[in-house]
C-alpha cells in the first residue's frame, strides 16, 4: 500500500501548499491590518482610531468618497445599463466592434483615461487649438472638480455595468419574452415588465461592484481632485503618507478600514437585495430574438457610435497630440510635432526606462505565479469541493475586492519591519510590489478557471485516475491542458491590468522600484502632461495589441474569459 | 482478472440513503449488469467500486484484496478497473493513440512496448490506422470503442461500463452490443455494466443484479428474473409484468399450484416451499392473458393502442376496477374503448413470501 499512501501524500501536501499561499497573500495580510486598528504598534490603544476619526480631514474625504461613489455608480449603471439593453435585444449592426471597443475604457488604467480627458479639455489641449476652441491658457480645466470626477468614474465602469448585465441578458431565455410579445404586450411592455425585472440581480451585482471600483479608485480622484484640492479616502491615504511617511501608518490604516467598510456596505446591501425576491430564471435555451429597430436604427447606431467616439476615441487623440506636443502650450501642427517626448522617457530618463522594466518583470510575474497557481487551486474549489474550499475562493476573492488602498495599507504593515525568523527585508524593495499583485491579481486567473472546469466534463479526471495517474500528473497532463487556455486569457488580463497599475504601487513604491502608473502620476503631478501622456500612448498601445491578439485564441476559449470580445 | 465480492455496503450522502446492506458475489470472468430505474444507486455502486466514493459500511474485494471497507481504501489510480464512461471522457487534448497509450506511459512501460500495445488494442476494436485522429473527429460509435481500447490496454483486473449505450443512437447500440460481447469472450474479463436499459442487461449479462431505491431487489440469471421475481418490484419492472393478488389454494407440487385470481382458478408455476395461502401476489406478463368467449375474468377495455400488426389493450376487471391489466390482440381482432372481454390466465408465477432478497 506504499503507493496508495504516496499518492496520498501528493494530495495533502498539494492542499496544504495551496492554503498556505492563499492564506498568506489574503488572511495574512488582513489579519495584520486589523491587528493595527486594535492595537497600533502591538499596544492596545484607540488612540490612532481616536485620532483618524476625531480629524475633520477624515470626514470631508469620506463624504466626497460617498458622493462620487455614488455619482460615478449611478452615471456607470445608467449607461452600462442602456448599452447592454441595446446591445443584446435589438438587431444593431457591428456588435462585435462596438463591444470591443465600448470596453475598452475598463482595461486603460484609471489615471491614463483621467490624463487622456484632461488633455482633451484642458486649456493646452491641442485637440481644441486644432478646432480653435481652446479656453485661454491658465483658465480652469473643468474637469477638476466633483462633476469631472463622476463624469470618468461614469466612463471608467460603464463597460463593467455593461458586461455583468449583457452576461445577464444572454442568459434570458427567448420563451420568456416570447410568451410576453404573443400574450399581445408591446416591446417597450415587455422590456419593463418581464426584461427589467429578470434582470434586477444582474444590474444590483453590478452596482455594487461599480459602487466598490468606484470609492476604491485612486487614479481618476488622483488626477482630478488633487489639483482641486478635493479630496477622497484614498486620495488622502496617499497624501498623508506621502506628507509624513510611515509613522502615519496606523492612522491611515483607521482610513483605509473607513473605506472598507464603505466597499463592504456596497456589496451587503447588494447581496439582501437580491435575496429578496426569487429571479431565478429555469431554463437557459436560445437567446430572445432581437427587436428590430426599423427605421430609428440608423439614428440608433449613429448615436452609439458617437458615444465610441467621445468615450474613448476623442480622449486618446486628446493623449496622442499632447504626446506629441513639443512643450506646454505649444499649438501643434506638422512643422511642431514631435517624438522627442518619446524618446525621452524611454531612452534619457531613468526612472522612466526603468519603469517599463519593472511593470513589465511586475506583471509578468504576477501573470505567471496566478496561472500556476489557479489551477490547483480552481481543481481544489470545483472538483474537491469540501466545506473549507469556499473559504479559499473567499480568501483569494478578497484582495480584489477590496479596494487596492486597502491591500497596500496591510502589506505596508506587513512588511515595514523584517519578515520575523528569516529576517527579509522587503519594504521599500520591488518585492513588497510584488508580493501586493500577487495578492490582489491571483483572482483574476483563478474566475476563468473555475468557469473553465466547470464546463469540463469530471469524468475526464476520473479516466485519467483509473489509468493509474496521481494527482500531480493528472493537474500537468490532464487538467492543466484542458482549462489552459482559461487560465491563460486570466493571465494576459493579469497582465494588462498590472501593467499600468497604480493605487497599490503609489503607495509602496521607492526610487528604483517605480512601476509606469507611478511615472506617469509624478510626470502629471509635475506639470509634465507630455512625458505623461507618451507613456500612455505606448501603454495604451500595448494594451489594444494584446486584445487583439488574445482575440485570435478566443475560439479556444470558454465564453465570457474575455471581457472585450462579445 | 479477478472476481469482485461487495460485502453488505451501505452509503449515505447526507440524509439520503444511496445503497443501502448490498452485497453482490461475481466471479472470475463474469459478466454482471445492474440494471435499475434512475436515482436507484447503480451508478453510486459503481463509483465505490472505482473508488471515487468511499463507502459508510461494509468492504469491497477485488480478487481477494480489500479495496474499500474497514481501514483500507485503495484511491481509484492504484485499483486496476478499467471504466468505459458513459460519455466516452476522452480527452480532447490527445490523439487516438495517446489517449489508449497514457495508461502505459504512467506504468512507464518504454516507448516501442507502448506503441505496441496500443496499436494492438486499437486492432481489436477495428480502429486501425485512427492513431493520429483527434477525438473530436471520431463518430459517436468510434470514440465507444476508443474508450473500449482505452480501458483493455492497462489488462484491467475488472472493467466497468457506466452505461456505455445512453447516448447512442438506436442502430449504433445494437452494433456495440455485439462488440461488447466480443469483447469478453475474447479477453475474459470480470464486466460489470451498469445500465437502466432491461433488454440491454438481458442481452449481455451472466447475470443481473436488480437495484430498487438503494436495496439489491434481485440478484440471478435474466431467465430467472423474468420467470421467477424474487419480489414485486422485480415481477412489476422486469416486461411490465402485472403483480395480482391471489390466494394459493393448494402447497407447491412438481412446481406448481393451484391458484385461485380475481376469481378464476388456474395453475401456476411456483417456489417448491410454497403453502397455501390467501395473502399471496403473482406475476403474470402480456403473454400470458388470452381472450376467451367464456369462463376467466370479465374485464372492461379502457383503452386501446394500435401498435401494427395488433393492439395493446389496456383494460381493468369489471369487479375491480383498480387493476390495471394490459396485454396484445392480434389483428384482425378488435376491441374498442368501452367493449367487455373475458380473459384467461394460462400461466404465471406465484411471488414467494417477503424474505430477504436474491435466493
Amino acid at each position: 500500500m506504499s503507493n496508495a499512501k504516496r499518492h496520498q501524500g501528493h494530495d495533502a501536501a498539494l492542499i496544504a501548499v495551496v492554503a498556505v499561499v492563499v492564506a498568506a497573500l489574503s488572511i495574512l495580510p488582513m489579519f495584520r491590518l486589523g491587528m493595527e486598528i486594535i492595537a497600533p504598534q502591538g499596544r492596545f490603544s484607540t488612540s490612532a482610531l481616536q485620532s483618524a476619526l476625531s480629524s475633520s480631514s477624515t470626514w470631508i474625504a469620506t463624504w466626497h468618497s460617498l458622493q462620487v461613489g455614488i455619482g460615478g455608480t449611478l452615471l456607470a449603471v445608467l449607461l452600462g445599463t442602456s448599452v447592454a439593453l441595446l446591445v443584446s435585444l435589438t438587431d444593431i449592426r457591428l456588435r462585435s466592434a462596438f463591444v470591443l471597443l465600448f470596453v475598452a475604457p475598463l482595461l486603460i488604467a484609471p489615471q491614463v483615461t483621467a490624463l487622456a480627458w484632461l488633455q482633451l479639455f484642458g486649456p493646452a489641449s491641442p485637440f481644441l487649438k486644432l478646432i480653435g476652441l481652446a479656453p485661454p491658457l491658465g483658465s480652469r480645466n473643468p474637469l477638476y472638480s466633483t462633476e469631472g470626477i463622476i463624469l470618468l468614474l461614469g466612463v471608467q465602469y460603464g463597460p463593467l455595468v455593461f458586461l455583468i448585465v449583457r452576461a445577464g441578458l444572454r442568459k434570458l431565455p427567448r420563451e420568456l419574452v416570447e410568451a410576453g410579445l404573443s400574450s399581445g404586450a408591446g416591446k417597450w411592455t415587455v422590456l419593463r415588465t418581464i426584461i427589467l425585472p429578470l434582470m434586477t440581480p444582474s444590474i444590483i451585482g453590478a452596482t455594487a461592484l461599480a459602487f466598490v471600483s468606484c470609492v476604491g479608485n485612486f487614479g481618476i480622484p488622483a488626477f482630478l481632485g488633487i489639483p482641486a484640492n478635493y479630496l477622497v479616502l484614498p486620495t488622502l491615504i496617499y497624501q498623508r503618507l506621502a506628507g509624513a511617511g510611515p509613522s502615519v501608518l496606523s492612522e491611515v490604516a483607521v482610513l483605509s478600514m473607513l473605506i472598507g467598510i464603505i466597499a463592504m456596505a456596497g456589496i451587503l446591501a447588494q447581496d439582501y437585495t437580491a435575496r429578496r425576491r426569487d429571479y431565478r430564471i429555469v431554463s437557459t435555451s436560445m437567446p430572445a430574438a432581437p427587436f428590430a429597430l426599423g427605421c430609428r436604427r440608423v439614428a440608433v447606431e449613429a448615436t452609439m457610435w458617437l458615444l465610441i467616439l467621445v468615450m474613448l476615441v476623442l480622449p486618446l487623440l486628446g493623449l496622442l497630440l499632447t504626446a506629441l506636443v513639443p512643450a506646454y502650450g505649444v499649438p501643434l501642427n506638422l512643422k511642431t510635432a514631435t517624438s522627442g517626448n518619446f524618446k525621452f522617457i524611454l531612452f534619457e530618463h531613468g526612472a522612466a526606462s526603468r519603469a517599463f522594466a519593472n511593470s513589465i518583470g511586475l506583471s509578468l510575474a504576477a501573470a505567471i505565479f496566478a496561472v500556476v497557481l489557479a489551477v490547483p487551486l480552481g481543481y481544489l474549489i470545483t472538483w474537491r469541493e469540501r466545506w473549507w474550499t469556499k473559504f479559499l475562493n473567499l480568501s483569494a476573492e478578497l484582495p480584489y475586492a477590496l479596494p487596492g488602498v486597502v491591500l497596500a495599507i496591510a502589506s505596508l504593515l506587513l512588511f515595514l519591519k523584517p519578515v520575523p525568523v528569516i529576517g527579509l527585508q522587503i519594504y521599500n524593495t520591488i518585492w513588497i510590489i510584488l508580493y501586493a499583485y500577487l495578492a490582489r491579481f491571483l483572482v483574476l486567473a483563478l474566475r476563468p478557471t473555475i468557469t473553465g472546469l466547470h464546463q469540463i466534463d469530471r469524468a475526464l479526471e476520473e479516466a485519467a485516475q483509473v489509468a493509474g495517474a496521481g494527482l500531480m500528473r493528472r493537474l500537468r497532463t490532464i487538467i492543466f491542458p484542458l482549462v489552459a487556455p482559461a487560465t491563460l486569457a486570466g493571465g494576459v488580463l493579469i497582465f494588462m491590468t498590472a501593467f499600468s497599475e497604480l493605487t497599490v504601487s503609489a503607495l509602496l513604491w521607492a526610487s528604483g522600484s517605480e512601476t509606469i502608473g507611478v511615472v506617469i502620476f509624478s510626470f502629471e503631478q509635475g506639470g509634465d502632461s507630455s512625458y505623461a501622456a507618451a507613456i500612455s500612448v505606448l501603454v495604451v498601445a500595448i494594451t489594444f495589441i494584446l486584445m487583439l491578439t488574445t482575440n485570435i485564441f478566443a475560439r479556444y476559449l470558454p465564453s465570457g474569459v474575455l471581457p472585450w470580445r462579445d | 482478472m479477478a472476481g469482485l465480492k461487495i460485502n453488505n455496503v451501505t452509503k449515505h450522502f447526507n440524509d439520503f440513503t444511496a445503497l443501502s446492506d448490498v452485497s453482490l458475489d461475481v466471479a472470475d470472468g463474469e459478466f454482471v449488469a445492474v440494471l435499475g430505474p434512475s436515482g436507484c444507486g447503480k451508478t453510486t455502486l459503481l463509483r465505490l467500486v472505482a473508488g471515487f466514493e468511499q463507502l459508510d459500511k461494509g468492504e469491497i474485494v477485488i480478487g481477494g484484496k480489500v479495496m474499500s471497507g474497514a481501514g483500507a481504501n485503495v484511491p481509484p489510480e492504484n485499483r486496476r478497473v478499467g471504466i468505459v464512461f458513459q460519455n466516452y471522457a476522452l480527452w480532447p487534448h490527445m490523439t487516438v493513440a495517446e489517449n489508449v497509450g497514457y495508461s502505459l506511459k504512467v506504468a512507464k512501460v518504454d516507448r516501442a512496448a507502448r506503441e505496441k500495445r496500443v496499436e494492438e488494442a486499437l486492432a481489436l476494436v477495428n480502429l486501425q490506422g485512427f492513431g493520429e485522429r483527434r477525438p473530436a473527429n471520431l463518430s459517436g460509435g468510434q470514440r465507444q470503442r476508443v474508450a473500449l481500447a482505452r480501458c483493455l490496454v492497462a489488462a484491467p483486473s475488472l472493467v466497468l461500463f457506466d452505461e456505455p449505450l445512453a447516448n447512442l443512437d438506436v442502430h449504433l447500440r445494437a452494433a456495440m452490443e455485439d462488440e461488447f460481447a466480443a469483447f469478453h469472450k475474447r479477453t475474459g474479463t470480470t464486466i460489470i455494466y451498469i445500465t437502466h436499459d432491461q433488454a440491454e442487461a438481458m442481452a449481455l449479462a451472466d447475470r443481473i443484479a436488480v437495484l430498487d431505491h438503494g436495496r439489491l431487489a434481485q440478484f440471478a440469471t435474466p431467465r430467472t428474473l423474468y420467470e421467477e421475481p424474487a419480489n414485486e418490484m422485480v415481477a412489476s419492472f422486469i416486461a411490465g409484468g402485472m403483480v395480482l393478488p391471489a390466494d394459493v389454494l393448494s402447497g407447491a407440487r412438481d412446481g406448481s399450484c393451484n391458484v385461485r385470481i380475481l376469481g378464476q382458478e388456474t395453475v401456476l408455476r411456483c417456489r417448491p416451499d410454497e403453502v397455501a395461502r390467501s395473502d399471496a401476489k403473482v406475476c403474470v406478463r402480456a403473454d400470458d392473458l388470452d381472450v376467451v368467449e367464456s369462463g376467466g375474468i370479465a374485464i372492461r377495455v379502457k383503452r386501446s393502442i394500435y401498435r401494427g400488426g395488433g393492439s395493446r389493450i389496456e383494460a381493468f376487471p369489471v369487479e375491480r376496477p383498480d387493476i390495471d391489466l394490459h396485454f396484445d390482440l392480434p389483428d384482425p381482432a378488435r376491441l374498442e374503448e368501452g367493449a367487455e372481454a373475458r380473459l384467461a390466465i394460462r400461466t404465471g408465477w406465484v411471488i414467494p413470501r417477503a424474505e430477504g432478497a436474491g435466493h
